[in-house]
């Protein structure tokens, strides 16, 4: 690709090539700089100095607890060569023709900028030396830096960066590729406990959320849909709710009958969001919910059941020969699993504040997708995807479900029936689960066949999940390359598809969320009847030798068996692993080992069962996501996240329930998360490896929920086979 | 109707709807919006504030009942001796992940801390059991209070 410097508006992007490589586009946003006006050289898209020698980087990508408004920075700060209590973080706009990709999703970000960020410190870098040597009349090879300042060994001369931030800033960019950048051995800020860059302002209560926008002369908007998600609006009482005090409009949206973009409903806009939502208490709306009222989880049940019985419609994955390996094993174990819809339950409801001026739109969101909320806004307003600016805010949890733009082609479709008048739309708590994208439900059932010795030889799984037409609802899918099917020579996976009028989406470590808890638990029997240890059996199929097991599509990443055994070994060890038994009446530990988002985890759990009510007072993890933990402050957070996450969601009692189309839970007392009070200790190690680093957000979740049942297990002999664990099924 | 009470340490006179929630009359009517909406049930405890020190679900109290009190939010909860500390604990084991419940769990932090100074970690997973981290940054939440909880008896 053609590379240019100096261009009008610059910007370091990269771009994925045909061929599947990287390339970098690197020049100076110089029209950017003018036009704001500001006292301080911009250098690079990313890196400003400031007269007094500080330096305010750019954070560029969604936060949502995940840590990348802090972690990216750091990474252009290590190799821009300044000390990090000099660095400021702005959180810039969403803008991908500027910034590349901006989205928080898949554990992704951590791989993808971990090259582009360095480079875009390191590319500041070089052009401030450049700009010294010119200065000082030097080569710019005699020139170092340190802690911001350019330093001339020969003379014994220094002076710090913004000295020559001017100069830098007329400087040539660089080709990325020809930057010399630090040697992991020089590191001084990545590797370090950096705390996050807004957690002062968020102690004290700083308006940094979505939910926080205030623009002047704004309305605030509630939103009401169908209860059964999908029904159309017919009518409603519109001008008592026009009538009622402090309401300023009433507004009927019609929507495309796609949950991903905008359904039917009514938005009421006042000065005060209570207001609105109080008048809501009056709003009675006839909906035609004829197409959608057939749906429930007694419903969903009853087909799946009907699917796993008359078998499948469609094989995923068939390797060797399934049947014949069955056939042969000299034991078969046979299971059927059940797994719950999930809700995301991000606390700060969903929200996006819009202001339509007729031929363009701006938009104010905490989004984790800002570039598929602008290709959803623009459609659904009919504007070109430029006349859609996108503000980005601190985000209140993602979880994956901000991954989806509904909200804010809600805000704008409200907006646009009153242009110039910004809108801010709120979601109520009941919103929430009224309007998310759930995690699909899943059943499976699963057939394994072992040898004599108790090894696992042949492995089917045939699973029933939400879809239509021979395609598996969003989230939903399952990857082919899962283990133990990528590791064995006969194994197959079958699918089978129900109908729902649920819109599903992804929740933090989607699919792998939901298959974790299966694939774990059913391994844990097939060991058991073989007389085995679960890590010993996973140890046996993984092999000594280290191998690569390429993965089943273009998103999924090979797999290492080398880096599995590490990170099942070392949590062996942290977890003094002397087998499941030889603890108390009551007590007993469980294991799990998931790949997913490019990560290894391996987990223990142990579990004390009274009285049909399961306590886990310990956890271990175990993980290997490269070669480089970038801070690792945050990064023990994320598992200790995820951890206790997999925990709720198997023990909070987690489960959406549907009657008549409509979901039936509307708040965190019917669809709990973990409290502090349910809280294990839990031992977080890293086992690095010589690969590049990877993401922290996802991968350690998937083998906690399956490590816990095997776990109540081993302390009852009571196998858990359908979430979430109820009381019931333990006495 | 006018309501006086006072607000973080100033008196202040509101003319508003004696049951709006005092969640709403913070952030509309006053413009402080550190105090956060999470289930608008009391369930979650994002809205913690302190009236009359004791730790209160501003979502579902009416304004129109603290009349005469006094109400502190998180934008002073660093003017409290004891909150000062808690604020601080925060800082330094860096808490917060999206950061969203995190004023609602200080304030809850802060009105507890007063009541047992020396907390056990049972007392303080029954005292904050009320306040939904769903990040789940719980294991610091209790390493700060305890810290807290030693630097405010130190000083």
């Amino acid at each position: 690709m053609a590379r240019t410097s100096l261009s009008r508006r610059g910007f370091i992007a990269a771009s994925l090539l045909a061929g599947g490589g990287v390339a970098f586009e690197f020049a100076l946003p110089l029209g950017r700089a003018s036009a704001q006006g500001r006292d301080a050289a911009p250098i690079t898209a990313f890196v400003r100095i400031l007269p007094d020698n500080r330096v305010v980087i750019g954070g560029k990508n969604a936060e949502i607890g995940q840590g990348a408004k802090t972690m990216l920075p750091m990474l252009i700060a290590e190799e821009l060569d300044v000390a990090w209590d000099s660095v400021t973080v702005e959180q810039t706009d969403a803008d991908a023709t500027i910034y590349g990709a901006q989205s928080a999703g898949g554990s992704r970000t951590t791989g993808r900028e971990w090259l582009p960020m360095r480079q875009a410190g390191g590319a500041a870098r070089a052009m401030l030396l450049a700009a010294a040597a010119q200065e000082w009349g030097v080569p710019v090879a005699s020139l170092s830096s340190a802690q911001g300042r350019v330093i001339h060994d020969a003379s014994g001369r220094s002076a710090p960066y913004a000295d020559f931030a001017a100069g830098a800033a007329r400087q040539t960019a660089p080709d990325p590729a020809s930057l010399t950048l630090k040697d992991p051995s020089a590191f001084q800020i990545v590797g370090t406990r950096v705390m996050g860059v807004d957690t002062p302002a968020i102690t004290q209560g700083k308006p940094l959320f979505g939910i926080d926008v205030d623009r002047p002369g704004m309305l605030h908007a509630v939103l009401e849909t169908c209860p059964a998600v999908g029904g159309r609006f017919v009518s409603a009482n519109l001008d008592e709710i026009r009538a009622m005090p402090g309401i300023e409009h009433v507004v009927v949206i019609e929507g495309d009958g796609q949950a991903e973009s905008l359904l039917d409903g009514v938005a009421i806009l006042s000065k005060s969001w209570w207001s609105a939502d109080q008048a809501r208490l009056a709003l009675q709306v006839e909906w035609d919910t004829r197409a959608v009222e057939g749906y429930s989880t007694q419903g969903y049940a009853k087909c799946a059941a009907e699917a796993l019985d008359r078998g499948p419609e469609k094989t995923v994955l068939d390797k060797g020969d399934v049947a014949s390996a069955l056939d042969g094993a000299s034991q078969r174990i046979t299971a059927r699993y059940a797994v719950p819809i999930l809700a995301h339950g991000t606390l700060e409801p969903q929200n996006t504040t819009a202001l339509f001026t007729g031929d363009a739109i701006e938009i104010w969101s905490p989004t984790q997708n800002p570039e598929s909320g602008r290709a959803l806004v623009a459609a659904a307003l009919r504007l070109e995807k430029e006349a859609v600016r996108i503000h980005f805010t601190r985000i209140g949890g993602g979880f994956g479900r901000r991954l989806m733009g509904d909200y804010m082609v809600q805000a704008a479709a409200i907006a646009a029936k009153v242009p110039g008048i910004p809108v801010k739309l709120l979601y109520s708590r009941q919103d929430e689960f009224r309007r998310d994208f759930f995690r699909a439900g899943a059943w499976h059932e699963l057939d394994a066949g072992i040898d004599a010795a108790g090894r696992l030889t042949a492995f089917r799984d045939h699973y029933v999940t939400f879809g239509a037409d021979g395609a598996p609802s969003r989230g939903a899918e399952v990857a082919a390359g899962i283990v133990p099917a990528n590791l064995l020579a006969d194994a197959r996976i079958e699918q089978s598809l129900i109908a729902t009028n649920l819109p599903t989406g992804w929740l933090r470590a989607p699919r792998s969320n939901s298959l974790g808890f299966v694939l774990l638990s059913f391994l844990d029997e097939v060991a058991q009847a073989g007389g085995r240890d679960l890590p010993a059996l996973l140890l046996e199929l993984l092999g000594e030798e280290a191998r690569t097991i390429p993965g089943s599509g273009p998103r999924e990443a090979d797999f290492q068996t080398g880096r599995a055994r590490s990170v099942i070994e070392k949590v062996l060890v942290l977890a003094d692993w002397a087998g499941r038994g030889g603890l108390e009446s009551g007590r007993g530990k469980g294991f799990g080992f998931y790949f997913s988002h490019a990560g290894y985890f391996a987990v223990v759990v142990e579990a004390q069962v009274r009285d049909g009510q399961v306590r886990v007072p310990r956890v271990w993890a175990a993980g290997d996501v490269g070669s480089q933990i970038v801070n690792p402050l945050n990064a023990e957070q994320q598992v200790r996240g995820a951890v206790i996450e997999g925990l709720g969601q198997a023990l909070a009692g987690q489960e959406i329930t549907q009657v008549d189309g409509a979901v039936e839970q509307a708040n965190f007392d019917t669809h709990p998360f973990m409290r502090i009070d349910a809280v294990p200790e839990i031992e977080v190690a890293f086992v690095p490896s010589d690969n590049g680093p990877t993401g922290l957000g996802e991968p350690a979740l998937p083998p906690v929920v399956g490590a816990l049942v095997n776990a109540v297990h081993a302390a009852t002999g009571t196998r858990i086979r359908k979430l979430p664990l109820r009381e019931e099924d333990l006495v | 109707m006018a309501i006086r009470f006072t607000l973080n340490g100033d008196e202040t006179t509101l003319d508003v709807d004696p049951a709006k929630p005092l969640l709403w009359t913070l952030r509309e009517d006053i413009g402080l919006p550190g105090t956060k909406l999470g289930c608008g049930a009391g369930l979650c405890g994002a809205c913690t504030v302190h009236v009359d020190g004791v730790a209160t679900r501003s979502c579902i109290t009416p304004v129109g009942l603290i009349e005469g009190q006094s109400v502190t939010t998180i934008e002073a909860a660093g003017a409290d001796p004891v909150g000062r500390h808690v604020v601080a604990a925060w800082c330094a084991l860096d808490v917060p992940q999206c950061g969203y419940c995190q004023a609602g769990q200080i304030m809850n932090a802060t009105a507890f801390l007063h009541e047992v100074p020396e907390p056990t970690d049972a007392d303080i997973d029954a005292a904050m059991a009320g306040n939904l981290c769903r990040c789940a940054s719980y294991t610091r939440i209790r390493a700060a209070i305890k810290d807290a909880a030693h630097k405010a008896k130190e000083a």
